[in-house]
């Protein structure tokens, strides 16, 4: 019997996915979009399993606006990623360590 | 003028003299320079005249704050003013010894360099000196006397370019300093125990200490009191151990070793103790320390005078020979005699070294005796004024000298009569020191004024070396200028007369009654016999210091008239004389021990002190830790925001964790 756990820890094991693809990753910026989609993605499977097993719709409607703005987010995240690539010619992770102090 | 507006009078004018001329002196050139200061000392003067009248003869007395400087908790201490009979007798040497010095100033100084720089530090020192005297706390009078201090150091440096000069005022410095730290430490007692500076309420105080110890010893606390601020007597007035600074004090110009290192400032350490008489009273064992350094002083350093050539080097070791007179009085208890011979003292010692100086101005600077010879009948009005400079100082009477050095090897005998510890020596060497003093002072007066022409020689050698026709020398020397005669003139009068006049007063008298008393046997002796000049003149010749006096002055004359008979004797007691040439190897104890053990010290301190453990490690140290600190926490910020994110990520679940396990437990 699949029960509330199991769609949880498959939810939890989305989002370590997303971190560890955020930590790991040494090459791509394009990586790191990808893994914070897959993190909101985790995030909403949590939503509409808890909707879904208590039987309230409130966390289904939320997942339309989480979506919403995650469309927005990775829009915003390509359109900087496009202008990085115009300035710097590449998008690596290991050249992008402007933030140091 | 009365009270205190003629008080500051006396303090101000002297120092407002000394800022405007040593700010604007250059600028102001030299007359209006010297017209300025001696206008400044001369008001004092004058007004000191005033006090003196209106203590002796109106009683007017005055010991009061001015000004409060600080207060710490209930404790005040307070810049203040004590007139009474000690200070106005004090007042009245300083700003006439002072203003002669000044007058004399600007025909010795005339050519040079620093004209208005000397005017402006002789009147600073007049300043501090009146501070000194006037003071009514220990406070004010440690400022007076490092005030004394700091322009003796200038002074004596005054030819800045002259090596030795500068070593000479560097050893004076750190020699007092050794005295100031005995000082200090005296005072610093004073305060604990008495718990106040004022010397009223010190001296009230003071009496009930006579059992007290001081903490985990068996020693008195007013022996302790009294021996520390001796030492800072001792480096002042120049008394053994700390006296080699004086004779090298010598480098500076003449004007100032008549007024700062005869006159006045190396008696305030002898006027200290008779001011803080009270005190000294009450503990005979400080009243013998202080008999044994004045009379190593009075005999054993006064015998130094016989062997040197430098003129002015004689008159200094005849200085501390006189400055140990006048501790072995204040030893033997009789602080007013001190006094008494102080003011003489600074009279005919002030004369003879401005009479020492006229010498040297008409020989060009040159100082040593043995190139002198004959020079009376060129300079008359010197001549005689230093003969009875002489007189007075060999105690020949009627001259000043006499009466005060008669009085205090009569304080020495009775001293030794009550059995004070080191009366005996005391007595032996005020005896032996009058021989001594006659010897030197004449020998000097032989070897400068008569005899052969030696300077002639001397002369035609410099001529050889290009001097002009003005320092070559065929001219025969000539009398110096008036403003130096003139207060020749005007001091050999005190000298020959002061002790005429002070006899009747010090000894007995009421001029330093309320200020200075004297310990209790020389008060009794005192009163039970009258002294009058002429009793004691009369007197005088049935005891031996004359006799010794002129006996001095005799054999001086001998060695003077047998030519190369001073060489044979010197061939006999090469040993001695040997000793006394290293002046008994005090300069090279000093010098060769004490000095590099000093240095070693601060050596010492500074490599490991300093340099390791203070910029090393501490200050360096701390730096280098911060740098390391940065340099591993500065891994953090590579600058990759994947980093970051997993170090927030990691912050998330440090804490996730920390909450639930609050929540759970």
């Amino acid at each position: 019997m699949i029960g509330m756990t199991h769609f949880l820890i498959l939810s939890a094991i989305l989002f370590a996915i997303a971190v560890m693809g955020i930590f790991l990753n040494r090459k791509n910026i394009i990586v790191v979009l990808m893994s914070i989609e897959l993190m909101l993605l985790a995030v909403n499977f949590n939503f509409i399993t808890f909707s879904s097993f208590l039987h309230n719709i409130a966390g289904q409607i939320f997942v339309f606006f989480t979506l919403t703005v995650a469309a927005a987010e990775s829009a915003i995240g390509l359109a900087i990623l496009i202008i990085l690539f115009r300035n710097l010619r590449s998008i690596n992770v290991q050249d992008m360590d402007k933030l140091q102090g | 003028m009365v009270g205190t507006s003629l008080y500051l009078t006396i303090i101000l004018a002297p120092l407002i003299a000394s800022v405007i001329v040593g700010i604007f002196g250059v600028k102001l050139g030299k007359k209006p320079s010297h017209t300025l200061t001696i206008l400044g000392v001369l008001i004092s003067t004058v007004c000191s005249y005033i006090v003196l009248y209106q203590v002796q003869l109106e009683h007017i007395t005055y010991n009061g704050p001015l000004y409060t400087w600080l207060t710490v908790g209930s404790q005040t201490f307070s810049v203040g003013i004590l007139i009474d009979t000690l200070t106005s007798i004090m007042l009245v040497v300083v700003t006439s010894v002072s203003l002669m010095v000044h007058i004399y100033t600007i025909g010795y100084m005339a050519e040079e360099d620093g004209y208005e720089r000397f005017f402006s530090y002789i009147s600073l020192f007049t300043f501090m000196m009146i501070i000194l005297v006037m003071s009514n706390n220990f406070m004010q009078l440690f400022f007076g006397w490092e005030g004394v201090g700091l322009v003796s150091y200038l002074l004596i440096g005054f030819y800045y370019k002259r090596e030795s000069a500068i070593f000479a005022n560097l050893k004076a410095f750190l020699i007092n300093r050794i005295g100031d730290l005995g000082f200090l430490l005296g005072i610093g007692l004073v305060f604990a125990y008495c718990g106040s500076l004022n010397y009223v309420d010190v001296f009230a105080k003071v009496s009930s200490l006579t059992q007290v110890m001081l903490p985990c010893t068996d020693w008195n606390i007013i022996t302790v009191m009294c021996i520390l601020l001796f030492i800072g007597a001792m480096g002042k007035s120049a008394q053994f151990p700390l006296h080699v600074w004086l004779p090298d004090s010598m480098e500076g110009p003449t004007p100032i070793s008549a007024l700062i290192h005869a006159a006045t400032m190396v008696t305030a350490g002898i006027f200290m103790v008779a001011r803080l008489s009270p005190m000294f009273n009450l503990s005979e064992t400080a009243l013998s320390v202080i008999i044994y350094a004045g009379g190593i002083n009075c005999f054993f350093l006064g015998i130094l005078g016989i062997i040197q050539t430098d003129i002015k080097r004689v008159v200094a070791y005849s200085t501390l020979s006189q400055l140990g007179y006048m501790a072995v009085a204040l030893g033997c208890g009789s602080y007013s005699v001190a006094i008494f011979h102080l003011m003489t003292h600074a009279f005919f010692k002030g004369l003879l070294f401005l009479a020492a100086g006229s010498v040297i101005l008409a020989m060009h600077h040159e100082q040593d005796m043995r190139k002198m010879g004959g020079l009376a009948k060129y300079m008359p009005i010197t001549y005689i004024t230093m003969l009875l400079g002489s007189l007075a100082l060999a105690g020949i009477p009627p001259f000043a000298g006499f009466f005060s050095k008669d009085m205090i090897i009569t304080s020495a005998v009775v001293a030794y009569q009550h059995g004070l510890p080191g009366g005996a020596f005391a007595v032996f060497t005020v005896y032996a020191s009058v021989f001594v003093t006659a010897l030197y002072s004449f020998r000097l007066i032989f070897m400068t004024f008569h005899g052969k022409e030696r300077f002639r020689d001397i002369h035609d050698d410099h001529s050889h070396h290009g001097h002009d026709e003005h320092h070559g020398g065929h001219t025969n020397p000539k009398e110096s200028p008036f403003v130096v005669t003139l207060p020749l003139i005007l001091m050999a009068i005190p000298s020959v007369i002061i002790g005429w006049l002070g006899l009747k007063l010090f000894v007995g008298g009421a001029i330093l009654d309320g200020s200075v008393f004297n310990i209790s046997w020389i008060t009794q002796r005192f009163a039970e016999e009258t002294i009058t000049p002429i009793n004691m003149i009369i007197d005088s010749f049935k005891e031996p210091p004359v006799y010794l006096a002129l006996a001095g002055i005799i054999v001086a004359f001998v060695f003077h008239k047998v030519d190369g008979l001073s060489q044979k004797f010197v061939n006999i007691i090469k040993p001695v004389y040997n000793l006394l040439d290293k002046k008994y190897y005090m300069d090279d104890l000093y010098i060769k021990l004490f000095a590099p053990f000093g240095r070693g010290i601060g050596k010492f301190l500074w490599t490991i002190g300093d340099m390791v453990i203070i910029d090393g490690l501490i200050v360096n140290g701390s730096a280098k830790v911060v740098e390391w600190y940065s340099r591993v926490f500065r891994k953090l910020q590579s600058g990759y925001v994947n980093s970051y994110a997993t170090f927030m990520v990691l912050g998330v679940i440090i804490l996730l964790t920390f909450c639930t396990s609050l929540i759970f437990s």
